[in-house]
């Protein structure tokens, strides 16, 4: 099944999948409802930073260093504990300022010049295409590997092979399709990708199942474990060093170097930029993208080494790439499908980052490089066009093919030269270099744009001189001289041995020396002047982006400009129908219902200048908004005043902020006061009304019947007996009513009287249930009683607890079933005090009532059919008595089993029981 | 306002401990040829602590009770 014509089926059907579902997250997105819009997608979409280098790089470089081609992980995982803090600064300032790409960021924060964004344009771009070329040849070898199949022959390229027939030609050609598809589908003025980006989560995902796949394969399929791999490695000495050891040729320098050169890099490079500043749906994502990413970091490199050891194992001694390790172990055994599933996650790996990676120097190219020149050039001619939109796309979908074909050529040049190989970390380390410029113009606001400038020319060329070049002597391109004897032969310009320093490894000597030049020039030019206007305008707007104002250009503004101007300028390059549409659109925000009553006012032009950024970049923007207005140039005093009253009024603004929430709180406090009194008032006047109305029940019958009896003196006795016991009865009810209403309204009150003493609990049971004996043995119930001896003493009243036992044996007795009634007494020591429990087996009591019945007047149960038959204060009498005695009365029970009332009650002060059996203990020696 | 700070210092301190975790001379410590679980130190102990140092993010960012 790994014929040509099933590899190349498979991989349009897998192509064809990622277009389906780019298709369908764009839609969603023109539909408002985004598919991305989640931290999970968020993070598989940052997982672009592992490309082929690492799915099939990473056990050629373990193959070769052991655990060194860990750090590259470990730096993207240490900097993601910092990304709340630096992507989210990023993110708010690109969102603000309609930032495209890391070449614009860098122009728009010193001073939006044109110069700049070009020079970063043409960092990334070398830097770059050549990684882009790696991919390249990633999947055409593996396309190559497989189509040898069942033999496992290394692919071998012939230089001279021609280009219609090189199946890594249409892989470019397809990625460029699927670029300009949906990276220009239309101009937007924020430049996301939504589609995109979906295909490109859903990428990360097949390839870190691939390779999972294939390391529980060779771990456990192949081999019984890690620890087994690990032992047959004691046959293969020349093996274990690369599982003990730093590599030696590397040290801790070379580690923490590449620890460093990777946390930068995945901030800067610029698919990284592009996923995870400029495609940010929500920046709350970051929150758990920040470690769901570092977490899928580690998920891939867990089966590295076990692969590169287990490859470097089978194919002892047989010539096969390490770097081809994870495609050849399954073909090596026969797993076809396997070997399909890796060459899926391998094509995703590759994809994934041609895409993103293409996207984002497009950009570049065509706001930073293509744009500045036409517009200086060609100023006239392109200012009279009506609509540039078509030209801007074309321009785009243009570099996206010419960067695609850069990269193939490249690859078809390069071939197996070690300039490719090396690629990977040399592309890292000429994307530190954009570091300082970014950070501290982030963070200082004196950098300036000569200082960038400056910083970032001095540490591209120490970059091509000390890593680049000697990429290419290597490869044989340059004469080898040139690395062991110095440019022009000059001992001390030994590009790998600068200025004599020696010991270290070539990644840290190249990161030592750039990050010396650049940070060295960036600082020192910096302070060379003051900054100018506009760069001190940029420094705010960039250092500031955090606290929470308006924007702070619209202040720094003075001119008169024309809305209908403005307008048409904006439609030139984004189409008039969305200029149109975006302008009704602030018009609506701002209150005015037509564009034509629309002011020019400095907020407007901000807002123009931010749309035309979006598309054509900030420093284009600034030109052309410049070209249709009116602009009276502020004076850097004047600048400076504008933007202290505006850190003033900040300061005004945040303590205002902080009085008013104080107020707000307060407010909040009265209000709940107000509302505790109003209930409290409530309460009082629904007990008054319960009493009332609980004392008009027995008054009524009582009354009722003494009428009767008054009434008709010739009654038979037998009825008049009858009649008066009722009255009787209901006057004994009347009355205690009145005696539980008073006695729970002291309690209450706090002004019952309590005799407290030490009692055992015990003897308080046993008495109470004496003291109702007769209502259990009119309902012929059985009571158990289980009541150890000898407990600790417990302090409280006696009357009052042998009230609560009778409330709780009475209201048992109430409830029992007539017959068969059982009812259990129970009496247990707790770690910090005594409880009692009164089970019976009555109906039991339904959760919802389980707190109501502890409610005054409140009797649970069928009201309708059953008369009630208490008073319904016993319970909350009984509740209030323990309460004070420093317990808890609660129930249990479920509906249907009968109930369980529980009450604890915390030990006497002295007879705590450690301390009780120690004085037993004590007496006990006495007497003896 | 609080829980914001205590998560953002939370998060520094995750950064901090992961740069001493990951680096010389801690390293060091742990380099050596013997085996922990069947498995050399050094990678277990580079496995572990990154494992650690993603708990600790994860905490730092998800937990709301400050």
């Amino acid at each position: 099944m790994l014929q040509a014509p099933v590899l190349i089926a498979v991989s349009l059907l897998y192509l064809g999948l990622l277009f389906a579902v780019a298709w369908w997250g764009d839609r969603r997105a023109d539909r408002g409802r985004s598919l991305i819009d989640s931290p999970t997608i968020y993070a598989l979409s940052m997982a672009v930073y592992c490309t082929t280098w690492t799915f099939y790089g990473s056990v050629g470089r373990a193959a070769v260093s052991g655990i060194g081609f860990l750090p590259v992980y470990l730096g993207p995982t240490l900097v993601m504990a910092l990304g709340w803090f630096i992507l989210l600064k990023m993110i708010r300032i690109v969102k603000a300022n309609r930032i495209t790409s890391i070449a614009d960021f860098i122009s728009s924060r010193y001073g939006k010049s044109h110069l700049l964004g070009g020079l970063v344009t043409i960092i990334a771009v070398v830097g770059i295409v050549p990684y882009i070329a790696l991919q390249l040849k990633a999947v055409s070898s593996t396309v190559g590997l497989l189509l040898s199949y069942p033999d496992i022959v290394m692919p071998h390229r012939s230089p001279t092979m021609p280009v219609a027939v090189d199946i890594s030609f249409y892989i470019a050609l397809i990625l460029a399709a699927f670029t300009i598809v949906f990276g220009t589908r239309h101009l937007d003025a924020t430049e996301r990708h939504e589609g995109m980006v979906a295909a490109i989560a859903l990428e990360s995902g097949v390839k870190l199942v691939a390779f999972i796949a294939v390391g529980v394969f060779v771990t456990y399929g192949m081999y019984d474990g890690f620890g087994d791999i690990f032992e047959h490695l004691a046959t293969h000495p020349e093996l274990q060093r690369l599982a003990s050891a730093i590599p030696s040729g590397q040290g801790y320098t070379g580690w923490f170097s590449l620890i460093v050169l990777s946390a930068l890099a995945v901030l800067f490079l610029p698919r990284q930029f592009q996923v995870a500043v400029v495609e940010n749906v929500n920046e709350s994502h970051l929150r758990r993208a920040a470690w769901l990413f570092p977490l899928y970091l580690l998920l891939i490199n867990i089966f590295v080494l076990p692969i590169a050891l287990g490859g470097l194992m089978h194919f002892s001694g047989q010539g096969v790439d390490a770097d081809t390790f994870v495609l050849t172990l399954p073909m090596s055994q026969r797993q076809e499908g396997l070997a399909l599933l890796v060459f899926i996650g391998g094509l995703s790996a590759g994809t994934g980052m041609v895409i993103v990676e293409t996207i984002a120097l497009s950009t570049m190219v065509c706001n930073d490089l293509v744009m500045p020149l036409l517009l200086r050039h060609r100023g006239l001619a392109l200012a009279e066009s009506k609509d540039l939109s078509g030209l801007l796309l074309g321009i785009r979908r243009g570099a996206i093919v010419l960067i695609l074909l850069l990269g193939y050529f490249y690859f078809r040049l390069a071939g197996e030269a070690y300039a490719l190989v090396a690629i990977g970390l040399i592309s890292f380390a000429a994307v530190a270099q954009f570091a300082p410029a970014i950070i501290g113009g982030m963070y200082w606001r004196g950098g300036t744009r000569g200082g960038a400038l400056a910083g970032l020319l001095a540490g591209f060329v120490v970059w091509g001189y000390t890593l680049l070049l000697p990429s290419f002597a290597k490869s044989g391109w340059l004469p080898g001289d040139f690395l062991t004897q110095g440019l022009f032969g000059i001992d001390l310009l030994r590009p790998q041995q600068l200025f004599g320093l020696s010991g270290i490894d070539e990644i840290s000597h190249c990161l030592f020396w750039s990050f010396l030049a650049n940070i060295g020039a960036y600082v020192g030019v910096s302070l060379l002047r003051p900054p100018m206007v506009a760069e001190a305008t940029q420094a705010t707007v960039f250092v500031d982006a955090l606290q929470e104002t308006g924007p702070i250009g619209a202040v720094l503004w003075r001119g008169r400009a024309k809305v209908s101007d403005l307008q048409e300028l904006v439609g030139r390059f984004l189409g008039p129908a969305r200029a149109e549409v975006a302008f009704a659109g602030y018009a609506r925000r701002h209150g005015g219902r037509h564009g034509d009553r629309l002011e020019a006012d400095a907020r407007l032009v901000q807002f123009a200048e931010s749309l035309l950024a979006g598309a054509i970049g900030s420093a284009s923007a600034r030109v052309m908004v410049a070209s249709v207005a009116k602009e009276e140039p502020l004076s850097i005093d004047e600048v400076m005043h504008i933007l202290d009253e505006a850190s003033q009024l900040r300061t005004y603004s945040r303590e205002l902020e902080r009085k008013s929430r104080e107020l707000t709180a307060a407010t909040l406090e009265l209000r709940e006061a107000n509302e505790r009194l109003q209930e409290l008032d409530r309460v009082k006047d629904d007990i008054m009304s319960s009493v009332t109305h609980e004392l008009r029940t027995p008054l009524t019958s009582i009354r009722a019947f003494s009428e009767l009896l008054r009434d008709d003196p010739k009654m038979h006795l037998p009825d008049r007996e009858r009649f008066l016991g009722l009255i009787v009865s209901e006057t004994e009810r009347l009355t205690r009513l009145i005696n539980q209403t008073l006695d729970l309204a002291k309690i209450e009150s706090g002004r019952a009287d309590w005799n407290a003493c030490e009692l055992d609990l015990k003897e308080v049971i046993e008495q109470s249930v004496a003291a109702t004996s007769q209502l259990f043995r009119e309902k012929e119930a059985h009571v158990a009683l289980d009541l150890p001896d000898n407990l600790p003493l417990i302090l409280g009243d006696r009357d009052r607890l042998i009230q609560v036992m009778l409330n709780l044996l009475s209201n048992a007795a109430k409830f029992l079933p007539a017959g068969s009634g059982r009812v259990c007494v129970v009496l247990r020591l707790l770690a910090d005090g005594l409880q009692v429990r009164v089970t019976d087996n009555g109906p039991g009591i339904r959760p919802q009532d389980q707190e109501l019945i502890f409610e005054k007047f409140r009797q649970v149960g069928d009201t309708m059919t059953a008369k009630p038959a208490g008073t319904g204060l016993g319970l909350p009498i009984s509740r209030r008595i323990v309460e004070y005695l420093g317990g808890r009365l609660w129930v249990e029970s479920v509906p249907g089993e009968g109930a369980t009332f529980l009450f604890t009650l915390p030990f006497a002060p002295q007879h705590e029981p450690a301390v009780g059996q120690q004085e037993q203990a004590a007496q006990g020696g006495r007497r003896g | 306002m609080q829980r914001r700070i205590l998560g953002r210092d939370r998060l520094i301190a995750t950064f901090l401990a992961g740069c001493v975790l990951f680096n010389y001379p801690l390293l060091s410590v742990f380099d050596r040829p013997s085996e922990i679980f069947d498995i050399p130190m050094i990678f277990a102990y580079i496995f572990f602590a990154w494992i650690l140092v993603i708990a600790l993010m994860a905490w730092a960012s998800e937990a709301r009770s400050g």
